[in-house]
């Protein structure tokens, strides 16, 4: 205890062995009750321990007062401070356990939104491409024969358009049969460099069985500028390639569509039997991707373009096949019968990465 | 197209298996779909050793034996060979094999002794003639080796997707000469036994002459480029020997007689049709190339009768139709058993008049597939040749007369050129004109080098695809490799082209949507409805494609009845698409919608949620929840426009207006339901028109600078720093006033210090005046710079009151 009149020393030294009781005491108290008369015992305001020092401390000599007036503060401190620990250590514990008894219970959930697994594809070819400078253009679905058709250096009556079997609405207007004709619109509408996707959906004259749909979707890319050869192609065909389908062999191999020369379609090696020849590959080790070539002059003539000083190529691929191979979809129809329960996946696959 | 390994290997001496011929074939001239091998039946002969080998006991030609294949146990096996000895190997069948003739090896017993399977003889595999002994074999592999794995045996049919720019590649001889140009080896037309007849060489015409006793015109010359014919006599028709059959075979065609098979065999291998007429059933002794005339009919070989239009060209006798030209002959002058004088034809009819034909008669045949894409009109004088050759040595007989060719001549072709710096470009690699013009003379281009950019070309007659200097560089590049050209990323520029608006604004519902726990959905977009007012599809495959929509919410309408009848019933799904509609003129109005559908419940049930249907009512989509949908979507998609939310009419709950343009609609959706179906909710909206107007005439641009669109920011609100002051106001409001009023009544006494206008409570019933509701509100206030007192409050109260009573005559609760 202190004396009444203490000296600085025995000031001092109470302070001390005060906060050391204190810190002691407090952890100790095992209940909000005997917390709280620990509380009084020390800092309350009428009989509180520190109160006896608060009052001690004006009688000390004048000049020593600052310094004691600091430990005081100090201990207060420590004191209030090993209170209110205690206090919400006490409850703490005594708050009522958060319903937390089996943790093993399921969360609460929400529906979990999507989107499409197609334009999961799309989007995702859009990100590569984007990485590569691409903007992206669309174009109507009701289009001209001379858009869809002639503007693309296709013959009249010839067996090209045998590969495009066509819906056709009045006249020569009709459903676009693959998403090339915004080819000609951009063209047409912005002057080169040009670097675009294009992404939409096409039609053609199918029926809707486990393989074919008569709306389905495309996504092309056209790159028009001086200097763009077919080593540009190849390269940004074969960047996309890596990027999309892992680190995994591709080829070029020759073939034919109207609006591009020199044409060529794309494989990457089949991922099921890695090269050796599969069912899924028809035994040849590759899987086809993606159709391509070097925009052919006729194209770029027909849209008002120097044929001469601009040269330029494009590809189209089907996200709709993409996805079926990608995620192992068993029937077409799924992508576009709309069940909830198919659509519901697609958030799971969103988050999934590749495997390879 | 199938072509035959073997009959590509008697054109070539080509050291390649069949799947390195494959990728050959594919990497360098057009994809090869399948390889079809025809030894099916010897894939399960094995490689056995005959361990020991005695006379038979009870025969003095055949032999028992003990035979090692591979299985661990010794076989007993009969053998009826004089050539069969101990420690020797032979081709082996076991017990279960069926024989490339149809045999089935089964466990027999032969005059009392076991037999387990069968040694085999070339002939029994195929492989020749020899019957005289079995084949032993010289090689040293173990007992039970697949047989094919030490002989290749048999054939391998190579299909081949030709593309239509390529019939020169529809015939083994176009195969041929690509794969010869490849491995670098002469290509010679395989040499056939008996087929060195003499073929006079055959008499040009300009459109009408004679052969032997046949009178052979051309009506009109665009019908048909080149006619030439040629009678033979004294042919016996009867089946083909084994060795043509096979090669049809092998192509999966079937053998017919020898002279027909004959025709087929140079039509595959030479890749030009031809056609024998019996030339006693021609009336007349007169062979016309003429438009049919309106009323004709014929009957074609595959017993078929067919009406006749005068778009299509026949070959006619004096009296009638004997054949549709280019695409089938008819019933009653075809090759019979009774035929003993022929007229070969060897044509070369209009591509599209072939194709027009074939559409309107839905019959494709192998002539009219290659009439269709084009068949060589130099190609004919040896096609003529060569089947009259190969008729003779297979059903004798010989040719009567000097054949006619009917031809008005070579078309002038006039050399093009193509430049090793255009190469360069085109391709991104620096081809010499050296090289280029190698890679062209190796399949068949007459290629000069006039200076080290020029290269003179002369096109092939078959290669009708070759038009211009692109089409020689594609050439280059495919006979070149692919594969030789670097795939490096070279420097670029960024285009010009800014993001579609339309599309940035669609992904942002997108997102909002998907991230609003909605599913995107893709369905096909055609209706069956037959209203005015649908755009209408003219060619339709199935009556409910018959139409484009002109709604979303219409198509997800029907897919959330899918959904109800699996059993589905909380469906909440979204789509962005386009919708149609019809306008004066030919192309419709297509616009971007966006619809979505919501019904069921409002998240998945939890075993903590309470068991009572009030909840299970407060958890189930309603009408506010598609508003705020609509709200959702107006906000992505109007960026610093005035969006409106009005009351709908006409069965729409809302409309939903853009800078007073209306934009979309919420309504409920009725669908075709089961009892425990919730009520669903739709909204659809606007996006945006499809521009689909000409941008600029054919051959012209109309070039734009980029646009880009108004950038459009909001400013953030500082934080408050002094306290806010808030009270509860419950009104009583008569029937016929709206929430919407009174906000707009308060707000108009309530000063700037208004912070926020909370609706918080609805309710009738108990204690309410019947014709009344009570609505209350919370009211906010503060003061940006200091504590707002009780007696302003009180004041703004009684303001807001006095007003409401006065301009909507809505007083407080008093109850």
């Amino acid at each position: 205890m202190l004396p009444d009149n203490p000296t600085l020393e025995q000031f001092l030294e109470g302070l001390k062995a005060l906060v050391v009781a204190a810190t002691m005491e407090f952890p100790a108290a095992s209940t909000d009750e005997k917390l709280e008369e620990l509380r009084i015992a020390y800092l309350g305001d009428q009989r509180g321990q520190l109160r006896a020092f608060q009052v001690a401390l004006g009688k000390l000599a004048k000049e020593d007062r600052p310094n004691a007036g600091r430990q005081f503060n100090t201990v207060k401190q420590q004191i209030t401070d090993a209170y209110e620990t205690r206090k919400r250590e006490l409850s703490a514990a005594a708050a009522p356990p958060p319903t937390l008894a089996d943790p093993s219970m399921p969360a609460r959930q929400q529906w979990r939104g999507a989107k499409h697994p197609v334009t999961l594809v799309i989007e995702e070819i859009e990100g590569i491409f984007r990485e590569l400078g691409f903007t992206i253009a669309t174009g109507p679905e009701a289009e001209t024969e001379w858009y869809n058709f002639g503007s693309l250096n296709f013959p009249p009556n010839h067996p090209a358009m045998d590969l495009h079997d066509t819906l056709y609405l009045t006249g020569n207007v009709l459903l676009r049969t693959h998403t090339s004709p915004v080819q000609t619109r951009t063209l047409q509408r912005y002057a080169p460099p040009i670097r675009v996707l294009i992404p939409g959906r096409v039609y053609r004259r199918d029926f809707f069985d486990p393989s074919h749909a008569p709306a389905f979707e495309q996504i092309e890319g056209l790159c028009i500028d001086e200097g763009i050869s077919f080593v540009d192609l190849k390269a940004t065909l074969t960047r996309f390639a890596n990027r999309f389908f892992g680190k995994k062999p591709t080829r070029f191999r020759p073939s034919f569509f109207p609006f591009t020369e020199p044409s060529a379609e794309m494989d990457v090696q089949c991922g099921v039997c890695g090269g050796s020849g599969c069912g899924v590959c028809k035994q040849t080790g590759w899987v086809e991707i993606l159709g391509s070539g070097m925009v052919h002059p006729a194209v770029l003539e027909a849209a008002g373009v120097d044929s001469e000083r601009y040269t330029g190529w494009a590809f189209g691929m089907g996200p709709g096949r993409i996805a079926i191979s990608r995620y192992g979809i068993p029937d077409i129809r799924l992508l576009y019968d709309s069940d909830v329960r198919f659509l519901e996946q697609t958030a799971d696959q969103a988050s999934a990465r590749v495997k390879e | 197209m199938n072509v035959s390994y073997d009959w590509l290997r008697a054109f070539v001496g080509f050291q390649l298996t069949p799947a390195k011929l494959r990728d050959l074939i594919t990497s360098r001239v057009a994809t090869v779909d399948e390889l079809e091998p025809l030894n099916k039946a010897l894939t399960s002969l094995v490689v056995a050793r005959v361990v020991e080998a005695g006379p038979h006991p009870d025969s003095d030609h055949l032999w028992v034996t003990k035979v090692d294949a591979g299985t661990g146990v010794l076989l007993d096996v009969v053998c009826g060979a004089p050539n069969v000895k101990a420690g020797a190997l032979y081709p082996f069948a076991p017990v279960g094999t069926t024989m490339p003739n149809g045999l089935k090896i089964e466990k027999r017993r032969i005059r009392g002794q076991t037999s387990n399977g069968m040694l085999c003889s070339p002939r029994e595999i195929g492989l020749g003639d020899d019957h005289e002994g079995i084949l032993e074999l010289s090689t040293d592999v173990k007992p039970g080796t697949p047989f094919l794995k030490v002989m290749p045996a048999g054939d391998t049919r190579i299909v081949i997707d030709v593309m239509p720019n390529r019939p020169d590649l529809l015939s083994h001889l176009g195969v041929a000469r690509e794969i010869a140009a490849a491995v670098d080896s002469p290509l010679t037309l395989p040499e056939l036994e008996g087929a060195g007849a003499a073929v006079p060489a055959a008499q040009r015409v300009r459109s009408s002459g004679r052969t032997g006793p046949v009178e052979v015109r051309v009506d009109e010359e665009g019908l048909c480029r080149r006619y030439m014919a040629v009678v033979i006599r004294g042919v016996r028709v009867g089946p083909s020997p084994e060795w043509l059959v096979n090669r049809l075979e092998a192509i999966d065609s079937r053998s017919i007689n020898n002279v027909v098979d004959a025709t087929n065999y140079v039509l595959h291998e030479l890749g030009q049709p031809t056609h024998a007429f019996d030339l006693a059933k021609l009336g007349g002794s007169t062979v016309i190339v003429r438009r049919s005339r309106a009323g004709e009919r014929i009957t074609t070989l595959d017993g078929a009768d067919r009406a006749l239009a005068d778009t299509m060209t026949v070959i006619a006798d004096a009296k009638r139709p004997q054949a549709i030209a280019g695409v089938m002959g008819g019933r009653d002058s075809e090759v019979s058993e009774a035929t003993t004088d022929l007229l070969l034809e060897v044509a070369s009819f209009d591509p599209p008049r072939t194709r027009a034909t074939r559409r309107a008669l839905g019959l494709s045949t192998d002539a009219s597939y290659r009439f269709e894409r084009g068949v060589d009109p130099a190609l004919a004088p040896a096609a003529l040749e060569r089947t009259a050759r190969v008729i003779i040595a297979v059903a004798g007989g010989r040719v009567d007369d000097v054949p006619i060719d009917i031809y008005s001549g070579e078309p002038l072709v006039a050399p093009m050129t193509l430049r090793a710096s255009r190469v360069a470009r085109v391709l991104g690699e620096s081809i010499s004109a050296d090289e280029a013009a190698s890679l062209l003379r190796s399949v068949g281009f007459d290629a000069r080098v006039e200076s080290p950019d020029m290269v003179r070309v002369m096109t092939p007659t078959w290669r009708s695809d070759i038009l211009r200097e692109i089409d020689l560089i594609e050439e280059v590049a495919r006979l070149r490799g692919y594969d030789s050209f670097p795939d490096e990323i070279r420097p670029f520029r960024a285009g010009n082209v800014p993001d579609d608006p339309q599309w940035l604004t669609a992904r942002r519902v997108r997102n909002a949507l998907a991230g609003a726990g909605l599913l995107e959905t893709r369905p096909m977009p055609f209706v069956a409805g037959a209203d005015r007012g649908y755009v209408q599809v003219a060619n339709p495959l199935a009556a409910n494609e018959a139409y484009l929509r002109r709604d979303i919410l219409d198509t997800l309408a029907r897919r959330a009845e899918y959904n109800l009848a699996r059993m589905q019933a909380d469906v909440r799904i979204f789509e962005l698409g386009s919708v149609f509609t019809p306008t004066d003129g030919p192309m419709p109005r297509e616009e971007l919608h966006v619809g979505a559908l919501i019904m069921g419940r409002r998240q998945p049930p939890h075993f903590s949620d309470p068991k009572s249907d009030e909840f299970e009512k407060a958890m189930t989509f309603d009408a506010w929840d598609a508003k705020a949908l609509a709200e959702t979507i107006a906000r992505e998609s109007f960026a610093g426009m005035s969006i409106e939310v009005e009351d709908g009419g006409e069965g729409d709950l809302w409309r939903i207006s853009a800078n007073g343009a209306h934009v979309g609609v919420v309504r409920p959706v009725a669908l075709d339901a089961p009892v425990w179906a919730k009520k669903a909710f739709g909204v659809e909206l606007s996006l945006g028109v499809f521009d689909s107007t000409d941008v600029a005439p054919a051959g012209a641009h109309a070039y734009r600078t980029a646009e880009y669109p108004p950038v459009v920011v909001g400013q953030f609100r500082p934080l408050p720093t002094q306290p806010s002051s808030s009270f509860e106001m419950s009104l009583a409001v008569p029937a016929g006033v709206r929430a919407s009023q009174i906000e707009q009544a308060v707000r108009q006494v309530s000063g700037d210090m208004l912070e926020s206008l909370q609706l918080v409570d609805e309710y009738a019933g108990k204690n309410i005046e019947p014709g009344y509701r009570s609505l209350a509100w919370r009211l906010t206030f503060r003061h940006p710079e200091r504590t707002i007192t009780a007696k302003e409050i009180e004041g703004r109260r009684t303001n807001v009151l006095r007003h409401l009573e006065k301009t909507l005559n809505v007083r407080a609760r008093t109850t």
